[in-house]
Order: C-alpha cells, then structure tokens, then sequence
C-alpha cells in the first residue's frame, strides 16, 4: 500500500488517542490506589495502606472467594453446554427449530442484563413455589451465569470449529476411528486453545458480573462485584481502587501468559501440520 | 416395546445429544423465564401470589388477563419519555462508538500485520479487566479534580457542554448527560471496534487496487468500495453496542443523574424498591417489544456472517 505520510500520521494520532481513551480510567484507577488521601482524586503521598487493609475487610475476601467458586463452576459448564451449541450449529446445518436455536444461542449476547435477571429470577421462585427449592443463593447465580457464558462460548468455539478442515475428521473416520474417538483425538486437539480461551473469558465474565448476580443472590451470598457495586454507588472509595489494582494485575498476568501459551502452541502446531504435510 | 427401543436409540444417538442438551437447556432457561414475565405481567396479583391467568372453575376455562399495568405504562408520562430517553442515549452512543470506532478499526487493519495481533490485544485487554471497576474509575476523572474534569475546564470545553444543556454547572461533569454518554461509550467501543476490525482485515485490497485503477481517488474509493464492504460489521458492531445500551443499568446508576432517565434503571427500582413485581414484568415486556426488531437485525446478520465463513 502506498500510504502517505499525512494519513500514516492521522492513522497513529487516532490508533493512540483512542488507546488513550481504553487504558486512562485503568491507569487512574492504579494510581489513585496508591494515594495517602481518603480522597481518591487529591494527591497525599504514596501509601499501601488500603492494601494492607484488604485482607481484614471480611466482605470483599468472602464476597471474592463466593465470587472465584461461582465463576471457576460458570466456565467448566459453558464451556461443555458452548462446545454443544456450537457443534450442533456447525455440524448440522439442518435440523427442526435451528433458528429458533440459533437465536436463542446468540440472544443473551445482546439481551439487557435486567431483563435476563428478571425473567429468571421469576421462573426460579415459581419452581421453588411448586417444589420448595433451589433456594435463592450460589446454584441461581450459577444457573444466571451460565446462561451468558454458554453464549459467549458458543462465539468462541464455533468460531474455531468452522475454521477446521473437515477432511481430518473424514479421514479419522475412514480409518476407522468411532465418532466419540474422532472428537476426542482429532477435534477435541485441534479447539483446545479456542476451549481455554472461552474459559478464561467466561470466568472473568462471571466474576465481574453485576446485575444478574443482584437478581439472583440471596441474603448470604454477596459476590465480590455486588459488594465492590454498592461502595462505588455511595461515592469513591480508596479501598474499591486497591482491589481493581489487583485485579488488573491479575488479568494481565495471565492473558499475556495465556496469549503466549497460545500462541507458542500455535507456532509448533504450524510446524507440524508443515512436517506430516512433507511426509514427516 | 419395539418403539420404546427405537426411541432409546434415538435418544442416545450422538446428533440428538449434541442439538438435545443445549437446546433443551436454553428452552428451559432462556425462552420459558419470558413466558412467566409475560404471563405476571398480565396477571391478577394478591400481596406476593399471582393468580393462574388459565383457571378451570366448573368445567369451564376462565382466562383472566390483567392489563391495567399496560394501559398505566402508555397513559403516565414518566415512563413514555423514559423509553424515548432510553432510545435516545442507546442511539447518540452507538453513532459516537461507529464514529470514534470505524476510523480505529480501519486504521488497525491497515497497520502493518506484524503488530496487528498486539493492537487486538489491546483493544480486548480492558475488556478482560472488571467493566464495573472501569465505569467506577470515571467516576474519579470526572468528579472536582479528577484529571478529565481539569483537563476540560482548561479548554473551556465546560462551557460549550453548558451551552448544550449536556452539564448541569460550569465545571461540573458528573451525574449529566454528559457523564452518561462518555461511561457507555468507553464501555462499549470495544464491541464496536471488534466485529469492524474483523470484517475490514478480512477484505480483499486488491479491490482499492482495481478502484485506483479505474480512476477513483482513494476517498471516493473508500466510501464506494470499503465502506459498502464492511456493512455486516456496521450492523454488527451498532446492534451489539444499541441494544444492551437501551436497558443498561450499571452506568446510569453509577454516572447519570436525576436528568438522565433510563429504563432500565426504572425496571430495577419497580422490583428492588417498590417489590411491585407485576409491574417490573410489565417494563421488561415494553423493553423487550423495544428491542425486538434491532434483535432479529442483530441475529440474522449473526447466523449470516457465521454460514459466510465456511
């Protein structure tokens, strides 16, 4: 492409400004957990002493720790319940009510969060109306969570799917191999990576949920964002800013990790498909 | 005994396994919830119990529909201009996430290909990190002091907000309009940026090549050839940001005012402080009826760019 040299300018001014944008509120949120001030905004002077409250604030570490179980058990079931739906879409491409499936799988994409709550919420106390349970607590905010992380894995992996050459799969099965043995040794491998990476997105998915987790939990079962919710409702708080340093911490931890992996695993298995494609 | 075992069969048959589970799962928790909400929306209620909207009394089906809740949503003029404000923000922040988010989008896929991958990388990683904590930290920048409110106040930019009726002081950004628009689009440029960006790298340049060659400056080829192209990433990107937009409750909660009417805010404050659950069934049919069309846009460019790929 022949760019000119005012447009390559334009194109970076614009690619920055917009980064700028992203990453501003993470970097005042980083900063400001640092601040002596009770006041987030007014500079006081380095401190950690927000951090060093932390661990005896009891309703963030229980809050966190209902928040970790519930979104470790959101990303096993979506990812099983999304790898499902997106198989079905891919592989069959005719079966009765596919559109009606269709459209339920990518709905919860889009669907305001309080109409998902709601609508649940009112099906779960008819059932426990009718047969006495579940109780309003961890299972509701679980089954909530599923519900948006299925569709949110099902993008992800039927992604990966329809980019598969079926011919592996064929050629699997001309040698022989029973359906279950070619999912688990010729396709389960091949969407490993696109597997992880919806797990990792719906788990952080489940931990950061507000609305549906309001819906859904009961007295006893505050999730860490619903407690992080109602501090940051009453205005800023130094102690909300420390936890989202960790959290960024976190998370960029492990998806630079994560990306690595991935990408590592990719290159070798680049190499080889190259390697068997000569004749190994 | 003959069918029974025919019917195992099929039941155990990996196709209707694999389409059985999750179908029945999302029919069970998906679609039935909105039948309920649709059902107490229309239904008689004494203190927390609802009464069937079907009953059988004398051998005589009775079909009792309440829509008083209905007729209340259309007459009373609070929650008419709620809708229409709702609609309003969902649509100023879609134009200004495709405004801001096509020229990023384009510009990323145009940069050279050894760094797009670090670009994507950038534009997913704030959305790996807490959206609730993110909507929080504008709280900070836009409060007295906070490094955006200063920045803004230093160009005057306050004052032309004022003259639009966006800010309610001079100087004063929080719980406006202003605040409102700024939390959804920061929020949601992303889901813009994404499905462009998807669909803009995947385009075949030697298209511009044969736009050039046929005398078409690379503006006119722009708008006459890459702009027509990218249409599915349009509908895409601006369905993904509208339509969460129009219920959203986190962002008017923690950046609106009393000025920025939102709905749903209103169907949260019907269930949680007024417990009038008919009622809030009732919103959540309106919103979903709102919806409904840029919904069905939204799912059949979805199932179409999904077939597309094969």
């Amino acid at each position: 492409m022949r760019a000119n040299r005012s447009g390559r300018i334009v194109a970076r001014a614009w690619l920055g400004a917009g980064f700028v944008f992203l990453y501003l509120p993470i970097v005042a949120l980083v900063l400001y957990s640092f601040n002596d001030s009770p006041i987030p905004n007014v500079w006081a002077g380095f401190t950690l002493k927000w951090y060093a409250a932390l661990p005896g604030d009891r309703e963030i570490i229980s809050g966190l720790w209902l928040s970790l179980q519930i979104a470790f058990f959101t990303a096993c079931g979506s990812v099983v319940m999304g790898t499902l739906a997106a198989f079905a879409l891919v592989k069959y491409k005719r079966f009765g009510g596919r559109t009606l499936f269709n459209g339920m799988v990518n709905a919860p994409l889009v669907m305001p969060e309080v109409i998902v709550g709601l609508s649940l919420l009112l099906m779960l106390v008819s059932v426990q109306r009718a047969l006495g349970f579940p109780e309003r607590g961890m299972l509701t905010i679980w089954l909530g969570h599923l519900l948006l992380g299925m569709a949110y894995a099902t993008v992800v992996v039927q992604a990966r799917l329809q980019d598969l050459n079926p011919q592996l799969e064929e050629a699997a099965m001309d040698l022989g191999a029973r359906p279950w043995q070619v999912f688990t040794l010729v396709t389960l491998p091949m969407i490993a990576q696109a597997l992880l990476s919806a797990w990792l997105l719906t788990f952080t998915l489940s931990l950061d949920d507000v609305v549906l987790s309001a819906f859904l939990s009961g007295p006893g079962s505050t999730t860490m964002p619903l407690v992080i919710f109602s501090r940051a409702r009453l205005g800023l708080n130094p102690s909300v800013n420390a936890v989202a340093t960790l959290i960024v911490l976190v998370v960029t931890v492990g998806t630079v990790i994560a990306s690595l992996a991935i990408a590592r695993a990719e290159r070798r298995r680049a190499l080889d498909i190259a390697a068997a494609a000569r004749g190994g | 005994m003959k069918r029974l075992t025919a019917l195992l069969a099929w039941l155990l048959r990996g196709r209707t396994a694999v389409i059985g589970m999750p179908y029945v799962w999302l029919l069970v928790f998906f679609l039935l919830p909105f039948l309920i909400v649709l059902k107490i929306s229309v239904s008689e209620s004494e203190g927390v119990q609802f009464k069937d909207v079907l009953t059988l009394k004398d051998g005589v089906f009775q079909l009792v529909i309440k829509l008083s809740n209905y007729v209340f949503i259309t007459e009373d003029d609070l929650y008419f201009k709620t809708y229409l404000s709702s609609i309003k923000y969902a649509a100023v922040t879609t134009v200004l996430c495709l405004a801001i988010g096509y020229p990023f989008a384009y510009f990323m896929a145009r940069a050279k290909p050894t760094i797009q991958p670090a670009l994507l990388m950038l534009v997913m990683l704030p959305f790996w990190t807490s959206f609730l904590l993110r909507v929080y930290a504008w709280k900070g920048l836009l409060t007295e002091n906070g490094w955006v409110a200063e920045l803004l106040t230093l160009f005057g930019v306050d004052h032309l907000l004022l003259g639009a009726g966006l800010i309610p002081a001079l100087g004063k950004y929080m719980n406006s309009p202003f605040s409102l628009v700024i939390g959804m689009v920061y929020t949601y440029l992303p889901f813009m940026i994404l499905p462009l960006y998807g669909n803009l790298a995947k385009m075949d340049l030697r298209l511009l090549e044969a736009a050039a060659d046929l005398g078409a400056t690379p503006w006119v080829a722009f708008w006459k050839v890459t702009v027509p192209l990218s249409k599915a990433g349009i509908i895409a990107g601006s369905m993904l940001v509208f339509i969460p937009c129009v219920g959203e409750f986190v962002i008017p909660e923690l950046l609106g005012g009393p000025q920025t009417l939102m709905i749903g805010r209103v169907l949260w404050d019907e269930f949680f402080s007024n417990n009038d659950w008919p009622m809030a069934s009732t919103v959540a049919v309106t919103m979903i009826l709102l919806i409904l069309v840029p919904l069905a846009v939204f799912n059949r460019y979805q199932a179409k760019s999904t077939e597309a790929r094969r």
